[in-house]
C-alpha cells in the first residue's frame, strides 16, 4: 500500500524540498551546464580570448592518442581495483563472520581505513613504497626486486591500485558482512548435512545468496575507481610516469587546472558525465530487477 | 537404517550445563518424539545427533558407530528444519538433488531418486519451481523430499510443522506417519506440541530442563506419568493438581476440605502430597460420594465436550464432560474420580508416589 502525506498548504511541500533543490542546482546542475558550455569554447591560456568552436574540442579529444590511452588506463585500473577490492573484502568478511570471540574489535579495525582521507591514504602508501626511503621498497630490494614506481609505469599503477583497494575494502567489507549475516544459519547447516564441505558450501550456497550484494558493490566500486580515486592519484603518481596512471578523472583536472586547456577539459567532463549516466542507468535497470533467485 | 543410542549425553555452554545426562535407546525403524516446553534442550539434543552441536560428554551412537567426532556429512542422517532451510536460489529439483550431486552420484541415479521422492510426496508438478513460489505446506514437503532422496539411516525432524497453520499441520502429521510406514526409517522428531507427540510417536522422550523425565509409549506416558511435570505436560486440558495431606490408608485430605481416595501408593498420615486427577476422569456425583465440592466459575463449550472450571478454595480444577449439561456459573458441583485414576506426587521433587 502506498503511504502518502497530504499537505493542506500549497507552498509547504515546495518549501521543504527547496534546500535540497537549491543545493542540487547550485552544486550540480550549474557546474554541469557550465561544463557543457565551456566544452564548445576555445580559450587562450590567459582567459583573455574565448571563441565558439562547436564540437571541435570533442573531435580533438578522440583523435588524441593520450586521451584514448587514458581510457585504457582507467579500464585497467577500475577492473583491478574492483576485482581485488571485492575479492579481498569478501575473504575478510567470510573470515570475520566466523569469528566468535572479539569479533567487535576485529570488525572495528577492519572498518578504520574507511575513515582515512584518500589523499592521506595515497601519501601513506607512497611513503611505504617510496623508491629511496620506503620500508616496503627496502623489503622488495632485499628480495631482489627493483622497485621504483617513479619511472616504472606498471609499478606506479600497482601502487595506486593498492592504495585505492586498501581504502575501499572497509566499505565492501561492511556490506559483505551484513550480507553474510543475513543468510540463515540453517541453510549452511542443511548444506553441511547434505555433505558439502566448507568451500563447497561457500560457492554453491553462500555466494549465490550474496549475489545482490556483490552486484551492488561491483557497480559502486567501479564508480569509486572512476571518480573517487582522484585524491590517491594526485597525492602519489600525479598521473605519471608518462601517463601510466593518468585516469580520465585525473586528466580532466590536469588538463583544466595545470595545462589551462579549459575547453578540452570541459569536453572530457562532458564525456565523463555521459559515462556516469550510463553506469547509473545500468545499475538501476539491474538492481530494480535484482539478481533473481 | 539403524538404532540410535544416547549414553549419558551432556551439553554445556561454558559453565552452564543445559543437558544433564540423557540416556535412551531408539530401536531400528522406530519413530521417537522428543517433546518438551521451549528451552528444555530437545532441539539441542537433536542437533547433537546431527553433528551441528558438539557433544560435551557422553556418547551418541548411530548403529554401532559412536558419532561424537564425525562430521554431519559422515553420519548418514538427514534433517528437516523448522524453517525448511530450502536453498532459495535452486529449483525444487536442485534442492533435492544437491546432496546426491555432492556425493558424486550419476545423473541417472539422481534423476531416479528425485523422481521417486517427488512421486511419494506428490511434488512432481512443482520440480521446476523455486521455493519462494511454493506454499508453506509444499515447502515442507520439499524439505522432506530432500531428506528422503538420500535414503539416510536416520531422519531428524526439528519442529517441522510449527510454521504451518492448524489444518495443514493435521494433514502433514498424517503424511509424515504415512511416509514413515512406507520407508520405515528410524526417526527422531522434536516438537513442543503434545498432540503431535501423542499421535506420531511409537515412543516419546518427555524432556524438562535438560533432563529426560520419562521415556515410553504415548499411552504409557499418559496413563502412568513418572513425574508431576510429565503428568501436567501430556494431556489436554492438563491434569488438575490439588494440595493435600495423607489421611490414613488410601486417603488424602485436601487443603480446602474434602477427601480423595486413591488406589495405588502408600502415604503416611500427615505427609504433604500433590493430588493429580485428569479433567476427563473427574465425574459429577451426588454429595455422599464426592471427593470434594466446588463452585462453577466458568463453562467452556467446545462442541463435543464442555470444560467446567470449578473453584475449590484457592485451588481450581477443570472437569471435562460430554456436551449436554445444563449447568450455570455459581452452581455447586460435587466431583469424584475412580481411585485408580488418582496420581500422587511429592510436592518438592515432583516425583510420583507409588
Amino acid at each position: 500500500m502506498e503511504k502518502r502525506v497530504v499537505f493542506r498548504s500549497a507552498w509547504l511541500p515546495y518549501a521543504l524540498v527547496a534546500p535540497q533543490l537549491a543545493i542540487t542546482v547550485v552544486f550540480f546542475f550549474w557546474p554541469a551546464a557550465q561544463a557543457f558550455w565551456y566544452s564548445t569554447q576555445l580559450q587562450d591560456a590567459f582567459g583573455l580570448n574565448t571563441e565558439f568552436v562547436g564540437l571541435q574540442n570533442f573531435r580533438d579529444l578522440f583523435s588524441d592518442d593520450r586521451y584514448l590511452d587514458s581510457f585504457r588506463v582507467t579500464a585497467v585500473f577500475s577492473v583491478l581495483v574492483a576485482g581485488f577490492g571485492l575479492a579481498i573484502s569478501l575473504l575478510l568478511a567470510a573470515m570475520a563472520d566466523r569469528v566468535v570471540r572479539g569479533s567487535l574489535v576485529y570488525r572495528t579495525l577492519l572498518i578504520w581505513p574507511y575513515a582515512v582521507a584518500p589523499a592521506v591514504a595515497g601519501v601513506l602508501w607512497a611513503f611505504m613504497f617510496a623508491p629511496s626511503i620506503g620500508i616496503c621498497t627496502y623489503v622488495l630490494k632485499k628480495m631482489g626486486i627493483d622497485w621504483n614506481w617513479v619511472i616504472e609505469g606498471n609499478q606506479a599503477m600497482l601502487l595506486i591500485v593498492i592504495a585505492s583497494v586498501w581504502k575501499q575494502i572497509s566499505y565492501n567489507f561492511l556490506f559483505f558482512l551484513a550480507g553474510l549475516q543475513s543468510i540463515p544459519r540453517s541453510l549452511i547447516e542443511a548444506a553441511a548435512i547434505d555433505g558439502a564441505g566448507p568451500a563447497r558450501r561457500f560457492w554453491t550456497v553462500v555466494f549465490p545468496l550474496l549475489s545482490p550484494t556483490t552486484f551492488f558493490l561491483l557497480v559502486v566500486n567501479i564508480i569509486y575507481a572512476f571518480f573517487d580515486t582522484f585524491g590517491v592519484i594526485d597525492a602519489t603518481t600525479q598521473g605519471g610516469p608518462a601517463g601510466a596512471t593518468n585516469t580520465l578523472v585525473y586528466k580532466v583536472y590536469y588538463d583544466g587546472v595545470k595545462a589551462a586547456d579549459l575547453g578540452g577539459s570541459s569536453a572530457q567532463s562532458v564525456v565523463l558525465i555521459a559515462i556516469v549516466m550510463a553506469l547509473t542507468v545500468f545499475q538501476f535497470r539491474f538492481i530494480e530487477k535484482k539478481v533473481q533467485y | 537404517m539403524a538404532k540410535v543410542t544416547f549414553r549419558n549425553v551432556r551439553k554445556s555452554y561454558g559453565s552452564l550445563e543445559v543437558i544433564h545426562g540423557v540416556d535412551a535407546e531408539v530401536a531400528d525403524g522406530e519413530f521417537i518424539v522428543i517433546v518438551g516446553p521451549s528451552g528444555c534442550g530437545k532441539s539441542t539434543l537433536l542437533r547433537m545427533v546431527a553433528g551441528l552441536e558438539v557433544i560435551t560428554s557422553g556418547e551418541i551412537a548411530i548403529g554401532d558407530t559412536v558419532v561424537n567426532r564425525l562430521e554431519p556429512k559422515d553420519r548418514d542422517i538427514a534433517m528437516v528444519f523448522q524453517n525448511y532451510a530450502l536453498y532459495p536460489h535452486m529449483s525444487v529439483y536442485d534442492n533435492m538433488a544437491y546432496g546426491l550431486r555432492i556425493r558424486g552420484k550419476s545423473k541417472s541415479e539422481i534423476d531416479a531418486a528425485v523422481q521417486r521422492a517427488a512421486g511419494i510426496l506428490e511434488l512432481a508438478p512443482l520440480l521446476a519451481r523455486k521455493p519462494r513460489e511454493l506454499s508453506g505446506g509444499q515447502r515442507q514437503r520439499v524439505a522432506m523430499g530432500r531428506a528422503i532422496v538420500r535414503e539416510p539411516k536416520v531422519f531428524l525432524f526439528d519442529e517441522p510443522l510449527s510454521n504451518l497453520d492448524a489444518k495443514l499441520r493435521v494433514q502433514m502429521r498424517f503424511e509424515i506417519q504415512k511416509l514413515h510406514r512406507k520407508l520405515g526409517t528410524t526417526s527422531l522428531y522434536v516438537t513442543h506440541d503434545q498432540v503431535e507427540a501423542m499421535t506420531l510417536a511409537h515412543r516419546m522422550i518427555v524432556m524438562n530442563a535438560g533432563r529426560a523425565e520419562q521415556v515410553g509409549s504415548p499411552m504409557e506416558v499418559y496413563e502412568n506419568p513418572a513425574t508431576r511435570f510429565v503428568a501436567g505436560f501430556i494431556g489436554s486440558p492438563s491434569m488438575n493438581f490439588l494440595a493435600g495431606k495423607g489421611a490414613g490408608a488410601g486417603k488424602v485430605a485436601l487443603g480446602h476440605g474434602g477427601i480423595v481416595r486413591f488406589a495405588e501408593g502408600q502415604v503416611e498420615t500427615g505427609r504433604e502430597v500433590v493430588v493429580g486427577i485428569r479433567p476427563e476422569h473427574l465425574e459429577v456425583v451426588d454429595p455422599a460420594n464426592a471427593f470434594f465440592a466446588g463452585t462453577v466459575e466458568l463453562i467452556e463449550q467446545l462442541g463435543a465436550d464442555t470444560l467446567i472450571h470449578v473453584a475449590h478454595g484457592a485451588d481450581a480444577a477443570v472437569v471435562r464432560r460430554p456436551h449436554g449439561d445444563s449447568l450455570e456459573t455459581g452452581a455447586e458441583l460435587h466431583v469424584a474420580a475412580d481411585p485408580s485414576r488418582v496420581y500422587l506426587f511429592d510436592p518438592q521433587s515432583g516425583a510420583r508416589i507409588r
